[in-house]
């Protein structure tokens, strides 16, 4: 579970983060939405560790981050999965190579062993075959899946993805929505998503937590999205007139 | 941002990459990688450059010492020196940080816009030491190998040119390449070498490492990673010169 508290992030005089506490329970998929600029990445980036927050504190299951020393810290990271943007995948190697690295990096597993996890965490994002391709070989799904073989490679706690369907067609996107949200469940994970794609929130979001000019705006379910009064969420979320009808057609539905 | 403050940032960049690998079985790995890349790969350009140009000295020297009263040997003697002096070391370390520079700050830079750090940083890798400390180590220990390639195959086309054209014998070549032969020159000239390999090594990874933006910016740190590479190389070129050779 990761707990956090008052969070607050800046740079030079641009405040990005004022003040956002939430939670993040274990074995369920956790959204975070809102417009541009809103702060979705600056504050999924001081989650993970890549922005030291101004103030506030990060309670991973328990454990503070600003009492943590440098190691538990880097203990800490090897506990954490991420999914990147862009798949963040390195494309000077294999496909097999990508997800063995932080094997070799962390583990005293002999070649055998890495290649037997490797396989059988690619097999687990359907992808078999590939093992031997580089980056630019794969489409952008193929891609998003070797991030998220490598992310759960070591048996994360913590799962965190970037948009992880930007550039992917809404087939597919919906595809690597449900492979995370099944991971999420099996493994019991606490899954954190920064998200743009509508079809996500109300697919697989167990908690969303809307995000407006650097502070949480509001926070419910997928169920409770469609019902909110909110009007900064209601704007945002159904937008588009086709999203207005399925909101209406549901709210029909069930009054 | 000011000088002083790429300076400080240079330094705190480095006291990051000066640590102890942590997995020494994959950094072997990233060194014999970065071996080939900076490297071997570079052979055919220094050797290529280095027979030409030796070529050159040895040319232009016979021509410029027509006065009869001036021994032949003389060409040979100014081409070696010439060549172990400036040439070898100095010329060839501009044209490495152009070649090896470009590459390492448009290879580094790419993984920065591509997020490729932050996922290093992410698995909590120090990605300074992953991905720098190799290339350091790579071009210090194989320049000088490249750069006595480079005195051999200058002072080979020197004599070469020579005797193909008539303007000199052979003979008197060699002759000038044995007197007045110096051991502490090669010395001095390796000693330039390893500075400059480490200037090669870090001055593009900074460049590379801290560039913000997209593939543009890529390449517009790329062009300031080789003036900057160049800059340095000639600074250090000159106070090392004064200070083991005066």
């Amino acid at each position: 579970m990761i707990v956090i508290n008052n969070l607050h992030k800046g740079f030079k005089d641009v405040k990005v983060l004022k003040g956002i506490s939430t939670s993040f329970e274990p074995g369920k998929t956790n959204l975070i939405i809102g417009q541009s600029g809103s702060g979705k990445t600056v504050f999924l980036k001081s989650l993970i560790g890549l922005h030291t927050p101004e103030k506030g504190t990060i309670v991973f299951d328990g454990r503070v981050n600003t009492d943590m020393s440098s190691d538990e810290k880097r203990q800490l990271r090897q506990e954490i999965g991420m999914v990147f943007q862009g798949s963040a995948l390195f494309d000077s190697q294999t496909v097999e190579e990508n997800v063995m690295f932080p094997l070799k990096m962390f583990t005293k597993q002999s070649d055998e062993q890495m290649l037997e996890r490797a396989n059988f965490v690619l097999k687990r994002v359907d992808l078999i075959g590939a093992n031997k391709k580089f980056v630019a070989e794969l489409s952008g799904g193929m891609q998003k899946r070797v991030a998220i073989a490598r992310a759960i490679v070591m048996n994360p706690k913590y799962l965190f993805c970037d948009e992880p369907n930007s550039g992917l067609d809404p087939q597919t996107a919906i595809i690597i929505d449900n492979l995370i949200k099944e991971i999420t469940e099996e493994y019991q994970i606490t899954t954190v998503i920064n998200t743009h794609d509508m079809n996500s929130v109300m697919e697989i979001g167990e908690k969303i937590i809307f995000l407006k000019d650097g502070k949480k705006a509001w926070e419910g379910s997928n169920n409770e999205i469609f019902k909110t009064d909110n009007e900064a969420v209601v704007n945002f979320v159904y937008s588009s007139n086709l999203f207005k009808k399925v909101r209406q057609a549901y709210l029909n539905e069930t009054n | 941002m000011n000088y002083l403050e790429h300076i400080g940032k240079y330094f705190m960049m480095l006291k990051l990459v000066f640590r102890k690998p942590q997995r020494i079985r994959v950094f072997k790995e990233a060194l014999s990688r970065e071996i080939e890349e900076l490297g071997i790969k570079s052979i055919g350009i220094i050797a290529f450059i280095s027979f030409f140009i030796g070529g050159v000295i040895a040319l232009q020297t016979a021509l410029n010492l027509n006065n009869p009263l001036i021994p032949k040997s003389l060409i040979g003697f100014a081409a070696k020196r010439s060549i172990i002096l400036e040439f070898a070391p100095t010329f060839c370390s501009i044209i490495l940080a152009g070649k090896v520079g470009s590459y390492i700050t448009s290879s580094i830079g790419t993984m920065r816009v591509t997020e490729q750090i932050d996922a290093l940083e992410v698995m909590g890798i120090n990605s300074l030491n992953y991905l720098v400390l190799p290339k350091i180590i790579a071009t210090v220990l194989f320049y000088p190998f490249l750069i006595i390639l480079g005195m051999v195959l200058g002072i080979f086309g020197g004599w070469l040119a020579g005797t193909l054209t008539g303007l000199f014998s052979g003979v008197d070549y060699i002759e000038g390449l044995q007197t007045d032969f110096d051991p502490y020159l090669i010395q001095y000239s390796m000693i330039k070498t390893l500075v400059f390999a480490f200037i090669i090594a870090t001055v593009p990874s900074y460049q590379g490492y801290f560039v913000k933006g997209g593939s543009l910016e890529v390449g517009k740190a790329s062009t300031r990673s080789v003036v900057w590479t160049t800059v340095l190389i000639v600074i250090c070129n000159y106070l090392l010169t004064q200070m083991l050779l005066t």
